[in-house]
């Protein structure tokens, strides 16, 4: 056998060692990685925006269907009625995109609050409308209320210096605000 | 050569330990030891990575080229770091968040790929296990020492438990990257006066 023919066989072998142990690793911890990502990063924001609610929202999450894609809902309830729900969304921001979880409160048909649940913001910069003074600008907000900022003519002030960052968390918001009555539809009931 | 399992193993910890004697891993050594816990987390992490890595490389030693040794090593080197990044992630969620992106750099840290070149790749299996475990000790003890005075100081807790007593005012400084810096460099003379009288 030739180097040439070695080498490439060698690194072949190698790879695919390597990327099989990887894909067995990966399948393995998949279930428990998605249950830490709720119960660290998810739960906190969903209870916060959820904070009206007399049950575990987290606990009483349901997968919905919206037109093909799956959503997960969390469900707030108050003296077991189905009064709250929220739901994640996501938008590019100035480093990539980012997570958004929007609470509704669904007698009153406004927003609860939000939370961003990942970005990749710059410290310090862009990461500043992961804040609270920033995030409770949304909350109590109609559905209609123009979810852009002041800049380009919407009702949010937006974070100085993070305009990027701050039209990426309204365009997730938008979104989400889209999307509400069709959820809103699916949950309904018990 | 009359190489035995122990030295190799004992000479990690305290004549090469890895960021005081030979001066490598400066990375994680200065960015991650704002507490004792993170220390210890990544010196663990990195010892897992070195104990696995250098017992794959010795193995494959015979086979594989000169040529692409490099490219194999570092194959093997982030095979096991994805690994350790998706084990913490499953199970110590809030370390995985606090480490961030020291996990994945564990790839070019360079003790891992100098041990995999200078030792893993002429010795046989059970010496650099050996190598491989006792300089991922060494690093960890370095990193959780370095992490340890930098937190009893700077935060004046050790290990999330308060030391320093409600009266102490913590000297915020130490866990600010110049902190890192002079407590580095405090340590690395103190390790070169006790290696001059010896």
């Amino acid at each position: 056998m030739n180097e040439t023919t070695k080498m490439i066989l060698v690194l072949t072998v190698i790879c695919a060692a390597c990327g099989f142990l990887l894909a067995g690793v990966r399948f393995a911890t998949e279930e428990r990685i998605e249950d830490q990502i709720m119960r660290y990063v998810k739960g906190p924001a969903v209870k916060r925006v959820l904070s009206a609610a007399t049950n575990d929202p987290v606990e009483d999450r349901r997968q919905i269907d919206l037109d093909g894609k799956p959503v997960t809902v969390f469900i707030g309830r108050t003296g077991g009625k189905v009064a709250s729900m929220a739901y994640e969304t996501t938008a590019n921001g100035f480093g990539g995109e980012m997570g958004v979880v929007v609470g509704y409160d669904i007698e009153k048909n406004c927003l609860t609050g939000i939370g961003i649940t990942s970005h990749k913001e710059t410290p310090g910069v862009g990461s500043r409308v992961t804040q609270e003074s920033f995030s409770e600008r949304f909350a109590g907000k109609p559905l209609d209320a123009a979810f852009s900022i002041t800049k380009d003519g919407g009702a949010i002030d937006g974070v100085t210096g993070a305009t990027i960052s701050s039209r990426a968390v309204c365009r997730a918001v938008e979104q989400s605000v889209g999307e509400y009555a069709k959820i809103k539809e699916q949950i309904a009931g018990p | 050569m009359a190489k035995n399992v122990w030295t190799e193993f004992r000479k990690g910890l305290w004549e090469e330990i890895p960021p005081f004697r030979l001066v490598l891993g400066l990375c994680p050594t200065l960015a991650v030891t704002k507490s004792a816990g993170n220390g210890l987390g990544m010196g663990l992490a990195a010892t897992f990575v070195l104990l696995c890595s250098n017992i794959i490389i010795s193995a494959l030693r015979k086979s594989i080229p000169r040529k692409v040794r490099i490219a194999s090593y570092i194959v093997v080197i982030a095979t096991f770091v994805v690994i350790v990044e998706l084990v913490t992630q499953a199970y110590f969620y809030p370390l995985y968040e606090r480490l961030g992106i020291f996990i994945p750099l564990i790839v070019v840290n360079c003790i891992i790929l100098g041990r995999a070149e200078a030792f893993a790749s002429k010795n046989g299996v059970l010496l650099s296990a050996a190598d491989g475990l006792g300089m991922g000790l060494g690093f960890t003890i370095a990193l959780t020492a370095v992490g340890s005075i930098r937190e009893v100081l700077g935060a004046g807790t050790w290990f999330g438990m308060g030391v320093m007593g409600t009266r102490y005012e913590p000297f915020t400084f130490m866990v600010e990257a110049p902190g890192a810096f002079i407590c580095l460099g405090l340590l690395l003379a103190i390790m070169n006066a006790i290696g001059k009288k010896a």
